[in-house]
């Protein structure tokens, strides 16, 4: 019995890339460069990272930091810039309320500090860049995101690429200033003059699904559990297939 | 050791206790964990499906004597079980102390009988999410399929109508939704291993990804 075994169902999305052993093992020292403040609750930290493998827009990394006493805190965090081959990586972390490692890196760290990191990991939600993609945020959830839509810009590639990102309001919407025309932004709690206030509705996504590409949209969806569910159902109702939407929850 | 400048951390966590609820011994955080407290995040990678307890089933077959379906009220004629204890994901949050409800694998091999040469299963899901995992893994009642959390039922979004349950591995191990067992003589990759993660996913060696 060595075939391989298939289950008997309908989601089966298979990863996008293999994932190198040898890199995903390797803890590496990453030296902050600069940081950039992007809303009140968010900031972006540009790491160097001179041993970097590359990694795919999608993709994340996990982070440790040490205390004296040999207390370690990790944790995964998406990676926002595209790939490149200047031997940096960008992070943008919320400011989580008693987050141990988001707090240091809000309130401690400066540039010049070190942090370390292994990655990149995890083939599911990496996106080549070969694909129609509709890509669906929140918060900080349009971190891994903003890696798709940057490199599809640097790259300058033809293939559609949508994004709908949701935040509280104008002031609290990352990367405000690098949206192009691919972006739809929907503020949930306050909008310029003008604007609807409310979620993602099925109102915003139908349009998008009646204007898919030959083959379909890849969906990803990133941001936390319930706004993955909300984002995932909205897509499932409007016909997007199952096995055509790969999700990232954030906790 | 890289000390990270100025870095602190939370109050250290030990053990809560010697015994936890139920007598299950809790052990504390393995290596790289935190304490997520009254938090569970979610972080299945599908969209939740609507499964109801009338559609759920559970199979076990492969390398057993004979491959049986249960249903949901013939799974609840088996013996019930608790598992209280401690619950580890990969992302490096634990959660000490909580009470899932259901009925040890054991009692369902118990009736298929695994063939002396079953070495690994390939648990999968109704969404067809998988997971490998060693067949001394799955038994010694070290595994559940789990149905009820504190008492109540399993939420969807947590796995819900059921999810296997094996709580000394990392928690992507204990598929939710689960929908059957196939009983093979080698390891196969599951959904997470074959993007990088560990094939057996011990959290007391932090064993994440693969090679580690």
């Amino acid at each position: 019995m060595t075939e391989s075994f298939t289950p008997p169902t309908r989601f089966a999305v298979p990863g996008r890339i293999a994932v190198s052993e040898s890199t995903a093992t390797l803890w590496q020292t990453a030296t902050i460069t600069e940081i950039r403040r992007e809303t009140p609750h968010a900031a972006t930290f540009r790491l160097a990272v001179p041993r970097w493998a590359g990694h795919l827009p999608g993709q994340h990394l996990m982070l440790r930091l040490t205390a004296d006493d040999g207390y370690v805190a990790q944790r995964h965090y998406s990676i926002a810039s595209a790939p490149d081959d200047s031997g940096h990586i960008e992070l943008t972390l919320d400011h989580v309320a008693g987050g141990e490692v988001s707090g240091w890196f809000h309130t401690v760290a400066k540039p010049g500090d070190e942090v370390e990191v292994r990655g990149p990991l995890s083939g599911f939600f990496a996106w080549p860049g070969d694909r129609p993609a509709l890509l669906i945020g929140a918060g900080s959830g349009v971190v891994p995101l903003m890696s798709m839509v940057r490199h599809h810009r640097v790259r300058g590639l033809d293939v559609p690429l949508r994004l709908l990102v949701s935040a509280r309001g104008p002031e609290e919407l990352i990367y405000a200033r690098e949206y192009g025309a691919e972006t739809t932004p929907v503020f949930t709690r306050s909008a310029p003059r003008g604007e609807p206030v409310g979620r993602i509705a099925a109102a915003h996504v139908a349009p998008l699904l009646a204007e898919q590409p030959s083959g379909g949209w890849e969906a990803y969806v990133c941001g936390s559990n319930g706004f993955a569910e909300h984002a995932s159902r909205l897509l499932v109702a409007a016909g997007q297939p199952v096995d055509r939407i790969r999700i990232e929850r954030f906790g | 050791m890289n000390v990270t400048r100025g870095f602190t951390g939370r109050p250290r966590v030990l053990p809560h206790s010697p015994k936890g609820v139920g007598g299950a011994p809790i052990t504390g955080l393995p290596p790289g964990q935190y304490d997520a407290g009254d938090d569970w995040p979610v972080l299945s990678a599908e969209v939740t499906p609507d499964l109801t307890p009338a559609e759920w089933t559970f199979r076990i077959d492969g390398l057993v004597e004979e491959p049986r379906t249960w249903t949901w009220k013939q799974a609840h004629e088996l013996p019930g079980s608790v598992y209280a204890g401690d619950i580890h994901c990969v992302t490096s949050w634990s959660k000490f102390g909580v009470r899932f409800g259901g009925v040890s694998l054991d009692a369902f091999l118990d009736v298929v009988r695994p063939h002396g040469s079953g070495t690994h299963a390939v648990a999968y899901s109704h969404t067809g999410y998988t997971t490998n995992l060693p067949l001394a893994d799955l038994t010694g009642g070290r595994a559940w399929i789990a149905w009820e959390y504190d008492g109540e039922p399993l939420a969807a979004e947590h796995g819900g109508p059921a999810r296997l349950l094996v709580p000394h591995l990392y928690f992507w191990k204990s598929a939710k939704w689960i929908a059957g067992l196939r009983i093979l003589d080698h390891d196969e990759p599951g959904f997470w291993e074959q993007n990088g993660y560990h094939a057996r996913g011990n959290p007391w060696e932090e064993q994440r990804y693969s090679g580690d």
